[in-house]
């Protein structure tokens, strides 16, 4: 065993521990802080096994997307909704919970199942390795450019429906207490769109 | 059980998103605060993507589709992200709540 890949088989295993134990601590920590930031340690983890993988394009894309953008938008939402509330307790929670963990682990011993037992048809032709950027950005402008453009529209809806749903109107105080704004703009508007409903 | 020709096998790969997938599943029933089923979604999400790299990378490793197919499924994600999170804004301006249990109006 070389070098190498005694390196890769190390970098394996804690990146491997690091995202089992990362996830379990998301789910089970009380603290929701600490399992938002111990889930960007997940996504990291997880763009370390996509470099092990030979996908370096990808990796980068995980961690600026994933890390740079899903993580600080939960972290902001944490921010916003961070309210000390007592959960009231539920009747059968533990029945709940203990069933619930039946379930998901007949799950993953199904998965497990298919994972071990299934011949795999490895290995298959030989990765390209560095050239896998170029060859992703033939794929999307040849063959996967009708998925693409909507990807792009995908974004553009999802941008549009998330100021729709999370704007917050706040105008309205300021508009009917002076004189100096045109009446129509309060003319025109319906009773309660412009009323702020988060103040009581 | 394991192919021994190469050093990590697919396999092993294909266990870690198992284990990712079904953490992701079990907290996306039993969290009762809202934001932290989001961040299950996400974890069964990053396990469906390490599926798909890693069958990229042992079996398709010259045309590498699975890769493609990762990029969608983060742009996907990211998407799905801020849409619900913001409906989460949302309903915690009408609610005052982020307790899952106390969302009920599809109750029938």
């Amino acid at each position: 065993m070389t070098i190498a890949t005694s390196t890769e088989l190390i970098c394996f295993l804690i990146l491997s521990s690091v995202i089992v134990s990362g996830a379990l601590g998301v789910v089970l920590i009380d603290n929701i802080v600490y399992s938002a930031f111990l889930l960007g340690g997940v996504f990291m983890s997880v763009a370390g096994l996509y470099l092990l993988l030979n996908a370096s394009f990808v990796a980068a894309a995980q961690i600026l997307v994933y890390v740079g953008a899903v993580n600080v938008l939960i972290l902001f939402a944490i921010m916003l909704v961070n309210k000390q509330e007592e959960l009231k307790p539920i009747k059968g929670l533990k029945i709940r919970r203990f069933f619930s963990g039946c379930v998901c682990a007949g799950l993953l011993a199904l998965l497990f199942r298919v994972d071990i037992t299934t011949n795999w048809a490895t290995p298959g032709p030989k990765a390209i390795g560095e050239i896998a950027t170029e060859r992703i950005g033939e794929h999307l402008f040849t063959d996967y450019l009708l998925p693409f453009e909507l990807a792009s529209v995908l974004l553009l809806m999802a941008m549009i429906g998330a100021i729709v749903l999370a704007r917050r109107d706040v105008i309205s105080i300021e508009l009917e207490s002076t004189d100096s704004i045109p009446q129509n703009i309060i003319n025109n508007s319906t009773d309660n769109v412009l009323l702020d409903q988060s103040s009581d | 059980m394991f192919n021994s020709q190469e050093l990590i096998p697919l396999n092993a790969y294909l266990l870690i998103a198992s284990i990712l997938f079904c953490i992701g599943v079990w907290g996306l029933i039993n969290s009762r605060n809202a934001v932290r089923v989001l961040m299950s979604i996400e974890l069964m999400l990053n396990g469906v993507n390490i599926n798909l790299m890693a069958f990229s990378s042992y079996i398709d490793g010259n045309i590498i589709r699975g890769q493609v197919f990762t990029v969608f499924v983060i742009t996907v994600a990211a998407a799905e992200a801020a849409v619900g999170l913001a409906i989460l804004l949302s309903l915690y301006r009408n609610r005052t709540t982020v307790d899952m249990e106390s969302f009920n109006l599809l109750k029938w």
